[in-house]
């Protein structure tokens, strides 16, 4: 076996972190106030800038940005991590009915409990993201043929709708819930403080640690279940593991952003192509890092883009990346064998 | 198509099996099935009660059998009124979507083999729901109003769906993958335009969305009802041609059924009887889905019966309105919230079946 060049992940990391820098300062900069790079950068290290310029990074921008990164992380982490689990080129928290757990049990609490902080609904949100994965990942695999591609989709695809319609059915009794919801419902990064962003860091951090931390033992179950339990895998620890993972990403990051579809979906495919071009093979312990860091490039980059494509109009960035995302899984349906990953 | 069925086609006492039978004159042969015939009758007479509740409800009760006697066209004026003019329009409406929904849940779930495929999991009532929308919030009607633009949204949807389907040939797996791609799509578009749209747009908008007959009139049920004068006939022939693509393409191919031709004209169809009855009444949740696989266990056929199928619809919808408006006092639900809640069990046991069977995939 030949090593890889050491050059080429080096390089691919470093050109990964100069795509995130360039993001993150068009996403300071651009938006209803135009702020020239020169005067963001001022901002950020503390120099006097104009008035209101260092009042909207602040408080408005840098927020944004960071929940753009810290929520696309999680949404591509749990995208890797449930097309490893489930061997499954299709598996995204969005396609396979998580977030719509996750959704419905935020609007059950904010709707008929009457709970608004997101350190309330937030466990509910944990709690349905976890409930929905379980029962779609059992009912895709029911059957002679175990878990196929298709079952799966299908599987996610009817309890969303199934949680879709009783969504709409508390949404539609409240005018008040219907208003809030539609616009979370669409996926968007406005409108948060810094303090919704730090509370949810814990369980993002968390997650990720459990996401990583299983990354050896998601390499082994790549090889199938059984040759995966005899190199010593305990295999309900292990769908344990990334289950709650999942859940944590995923719960926390729909709590704030809303229902995302297709990030987890796209990433994953995009950082095997990356690993295989950087000479690194299918390994999950460099697939983690990269899916989470292109997850959040491409949520930020949506959301970049949401705000300059229809001015004066800001278009929620979940749109954007469903609109990207809905053509690339076309595409690979379309490709002659769904090959497992 | 599940062992069980293919078993519970046979019947122990023999009495109500099929039968071939062939006439001198007119010159007709085919085969009888008096179960599917009695249960056909039963559900006629299920749809006329249902219908006839649905009618004497409302801000003041109408007895059944006055209700009875105006559908006729006797009683006294003011009921008469009241049943002809308000009511029935709001009821033919439902019954007309019901059948249309069941007859074409019946043919996409035969053509792809797949219990799960209805319309609202493909894509065709979402791309119906994103164009509605795009109407009301954007008040791009053109002047041609939700009907028009429902039925355009679903058929661009099919075709969308069916053209990026293709590779040499469509299958029934690719037809429902690329339905559930394009479906997101349309969703998020709706996503996007409620959340552009104003309050009271996107509460009008939403309520659309998920299904609603209330105050339907005559202009709404008249397309409906002449689209389904050319459609039903088409269904129930072809529907007897599609037997074959039951047993496989390639099988089907071997027994000299066009593959390719069938599934497209069957799409069309489909798609017609879903377009016209999601512009009439909204996509009322679940009903193209649940509709053909009660009637396939009612008349125990290895195949969804499309007749059957359109009559438990037209069934579903309407005992659906009434309980919408006679759960809560005071407040009147939409139709669609029902029969997504109700229908919300059958699809997970219908999911659970399907791939218990080994046939989901």
């Amino acid at each position: 076996m030949t090593r890889p060049a050491r050059w080429r992940p080096a390089l691919l990391a470093a050109s990964l972190a100069a795509v995130l820098v360039v993001l993150c300062l068009l996403s300071l900069g651009l938006g209803a106030l135009q702020i020239p790079p020169g005067d963001v950068l001022k901002a950020l290290l503390g120099r006097p800038t104009g008035p209101r310029i260092e009042d909207v990074i602040w408080s408005v921008r840098v927020p944004r940005t960071a929940l753009g990164l810290a929520a696309g992380a999680a949404l591509g982490l749990s995208g890797c991590v449930m097309q490893a689990l489930t061997r499954n080129p299709l598996a995204d928290p969005g396609i396979l009915g998580v977030s719509a757990g996750a959704a419905f049990a935020i609007v059950l609490a904010a709707g008929v409990a009457g709970i608004g902080s997101l350190l309330g609904y937030i466990w509910f949100a944990f709690a349905g993201a976890m409930a929905a994965s379980i029962v779609v990942y059992l009912l895709g695999r029911m059957g002679r043929s175990g878990s196929t591609p298709v079952k799966l989709a299908l599987a996610g695809v009817a309890v969303t709708a199934v949680l879709s319609s009783l969504t709409s059915a508390i949404v539609l009794t409240d005018p008040a819930a219907l208003d809030r919801f539609r616009f979370w419902s669409a996926g968007s990064l406005v409108n948060q403080d810094a303090s919704t962003v730090l509370r949810i860091l814990p369980f993002l951090g968390l997650g990720a640690l459990l996401a990583v931390a299983s990354a050896p033992a998601l390499n082994s179950l790549a090889l199938g279940d059984d040759v995966a339990a005899s190199l010593g895998r305990k295999l309900g620890l292990v769908r344990l593991q990334g289950v709650v993972a999942v859940t944590l990403l995923t719960g926390a990051a729909v709590a704030v952003i809303g229902p995302v579809v297709f990030i987890g979906l796209v990433v994953p495919h995009v950082a095997r192509a990356l690993a295989q071009s950087a000479g690194l093979g299918p390994d999950h312990r460099w697939l983690l890092p990269l899916s989470a860091a292109l997850a959040a490039g491409l949520l930020l980059g949506a959301d970049i883009l949401g705000r300059v494509i229809a001015r004066p109009v800001e278009v929620q960035a979940g749109i954007i990346v469903a609109f990207i995302g809905g053509p690339f899984f076309i595409a690979l349906v379309r490709r002659r064998r769904l090959a497992e990953v | 198509m599940t062992t069980d069925s293919l078993r519970s086609e046979e019947d122990p006492a023999g009495k109500t099996a099929a039968r071939p039978f062939r006439l001198a004159f007119p010159p007709v042969s085919g085969t009888l099935r008096p179960r599917q015939l009695a249960v056909c009758a039963g559900l006629v007479v299920a749809v006329f009660v249902a219908l006839c509740w649905n009618v004497s409800i409302g801000e003041y009760g109408i007895p059944l059998t006055d209700v009875a006697r105006a559908l006729t066209g006797s009683g006294d004026p003011g009921t008469l009124l009241v049943v002809q003019e308000l009511r029935l329009p709001r009821a033919m409406t439902g019954l007309l979507a019901g059948i249309a929904f069941g007859m074409s849940g019946a043919l996409f779930q035969t053509m792809t083999r797949n219990p799960l495929a209805s319309p609202d999991m493909i894509g065709l009532t979402q791309g119906a729901g994103t164009a509605v929308v795009a109407g009301i919030v954007l008040g791009w009607d053109f002047g041609l109003g939700t009907q028009a633009l429902g039925l355009f949204g679903a058929l661009a949807s099919a075709l969308l769906v069916y053209g990026l389907a293709w590779r040499r040939g469509t299958t029934g797996y690719r037809i429902i993958l690329v339905g559930i791609g394009v479906s997101w799509v349309c969703l998020s578009v709706t996503d996007f335009l409620l959340a552009r749209g104003g309050r009271f747009q996107a509460q009008a908008a939403l309520g659309w969305l998920v299904g609603n007959l209330n105050g339907r009139d005559w202009q709404q049920a008249a397309p409906l009802a002449y689209a389904l004068v050319v459609l039903v006939p088409a269904a129930l022939l072809i529907g007897r041609l599609m037997r074959t693509l039951q047993l496989g393409d390639d099988v089907a191919k071997g027994l000299g059924t066009r593959v390719q031709a069938v599934r497209l004209t069957v799409l069309l169809t489909g798609v017609g009887l879903v377009a016209f009855a999601t512009a009439a009444a909204g996509p009322v949740a679940f009903v193209a889905l649940a509709a053909p696989q009660i009637a396939q266990r009612l008349c125990r056929t290895a195949w969804p019966p499309p007749l059957a199928g359109g009559l438990t619809g037209a069934a579903i919808v309407l005992a659906s309105d009434v309980l919408a408006r006679e759960l809560i006092p005071g407040t009147e639900l939409p139709v669609g919230i029902v029969t997504g809640v109700l229908g919300a069990p059958v699809l997970l046991w219908l999911l659970i079946r399907v791939n218990r069977a080994g046939s989901g995939g």
